[in-house]
């Protein structure tokens, strides 16, 4: 477990060194959400519209950063180095662990930017709201260190990241976006429970096919 | 000429089958077995049912025989085992084109528009990205086993999220199709409602089962073919 932490603290020590992801990200937020404002500006929109444009700027957003995590070893050649001193687990479960704390940091301030400028959008029932916002950063950025490890031996890396992640993430975003306007809606809990059941399984699947074949990925 | 009888059998299989569900009169009151009983708001426009619904089959299966090889590949390491997950997954993306714009014109004619979002339809379209997805992917690496590897691991992934648009959503989701949540008339597809009569059920089947074994035999063909070009091209250098 150790190791694991290794790992993450290597990653932690060089983002805050250059801070090229959190920044891009950051910039990245603020830049669709300004995009969002000037399309709604003076006129009153849904929050059931509003809700699936929350997801728009969380997809994007993590499109832009976390492909940063594999794609810079492999640009720097310190991928051998990785190779040789630690287990394919513990550097999948360090950079899962970096881009998921980095995910839920962004993911707070996209939230609070959003509830502040964006008026229409109202939230009724806040416990689905953040349990769907938990589980949905949770599984964006498992699916996305799986990928961004695919996309860091490709040859061409540029638009390669987002095309294989939206299939893969699609369930994530057909179950949160509807759990969103749920919470939207200000229903109750068990309305919600069958989008939380595909998250959560959803969670556990892509894990533990992740563990397995990231071995193959890793050593080639 | 190997399985020159088995070819045949498929070929006159699968010709009687698709003259039944094209040429089988839909009539009110059906007497003989060649005749169907009108389903009603859907009138001649179910015959499409002995088409649409193999193709959408087809992708599916598709997909995961091209998942099956990526496993096999990533066990054993043969390049056979490779060319076969690709030119399934080349296979399924047709039948993947085939299905959607079989859908989208029975969605026309039956709900009013080519394309309404409807689960089913959602999930077809996801398929359709992940098999470009696939592709691009096949495209940006050079190395022949690197490519192999990584769109292996790529296929089974992505595979693993087929069950949940394919079998999870489209049940518990409202939407068109039979079988979405609060349809009335059925607990699942049309196939498995009582809206189908039996003979129709029967041609049904009788047309998925001709169109898998098409399916099987394109892709032992491409396969094949593929096998060939790959040793060629290794003599010539």
């Amino acid at each position: 477990m150790s190791f694991v932490f290794y790992v993450f603290k290597k990653d932690f020590h060089s983002e805050l060194r250059n801070r090229y992801s959190i920044n891009s990200l950051l910039m990245f937020v603020m830049i669709t959400i300004s995009i969002v404002l000037f399309g709604i500006v003076s006129e009153t929109s849904d929050s059931l519209v509003l809700s699936g444009v929350l997801w728009i700027v969380i997809f994007f957003s993590s499109m832009t950063g976390l492909s940063r995590s594999f794609v810079n070893e492999e640009e720097k050649g310190t991928t051998l180095f990785l190779q040789l001193n630690s287990k394919p687990l513990h550097v999948f479960l360090g950079k899962f662990l970096l881009n998921i704390l980095l995910m839920l940091f962004i993911n707070c301030v996209t939230i609070l930017l959003y509830f502040f400028f964006v008026s229409d959008f109202q939230v009724k029932n806040f416990s689905i709201f953040f349990l769907t916002l938990f589980l949905g950063t949770f599984s964006i950025s498992l699916s996305s260190t799986f990928i961004a490890s695919i996309v860091a031996k490709a040859n061409t890396k540029g638009a390669l990241f987002p095309i294989l992640s939206f299939p893969i993430l699609i369930p994530i975003f057909i179950s949160v976006i509807s759990a969103t306007k749920i919470s939207v809606e200000g229903k109750s809990f068990s309305f919600a429970s069958s989008d939380f059941q595909i998250l959560i399984s959803y969670i556990l699947v892509i894990f533990s096919a992740s563990i397995l074949f990231f071995d193959f990925i890793w050593k080639e | 000429m190997k399985h020159i009888f088995l070819k045949l059998v498929i070929a006159i299989f699968s010709l009687i089958t698709v003259s039944f569900a094209l040429l089988i009169p839909i009539v009110t009151s059906p007497k003989t077995f060649f005749e169907f009983p009108i389903i009603p708001t859907l009138e001649e426009k179910a015959r499409n049912i002995f088409f649409h619904v193999p193709m959408a089959w087809i992708s599916v299966i598709a997909f995961f025989t091209s998942v099956f090889y990526s496993i096999k590949y990533l066990i054993k390491k043969d390049e056979v085992d490779d060319i076969k997950s690709s030119s399934a997954a080349n296979l399924g993306f047709i039948f993947c084109v085939l299905a959607t714009i079989t859908g989208a014109i029975w969605a026309r004619f039956n709900w009013g528009e080519f394309w309404n979002w409807d689960p089913r339809q959602t999930s077809i379209f996801i398929l359709l990205l992940i098999y470009g997805a696939y592709f691009v992917l096949r495209s940006a690496i050079d190395e022949d086993e690197k490519r192999a590897k990584i769109s292996a691991v790529y296929s089974i992934i992505s595979g693993l999220t087929v069950p949940f648009f394919v079998f999870v959503m489209p049940r518990i989701m409202t939407g068109l199709h039979p079988g979405s949540l609060g349809d009335a008339s059925g607990k699942g597809p049309l196939f498995e409602a009582k809206a189908m009569a039996t003979n129709m059920r029967i041609i049904f089947y009788l047309s998925v089962l001709s169109f898998t074994m098409i399916y099987f035999w394109i892709l032992n063909l491409k396969a094949r073919v593929e096998v060939l070009y790959m040793k060629n091209f290794e003599n010539k250098n």
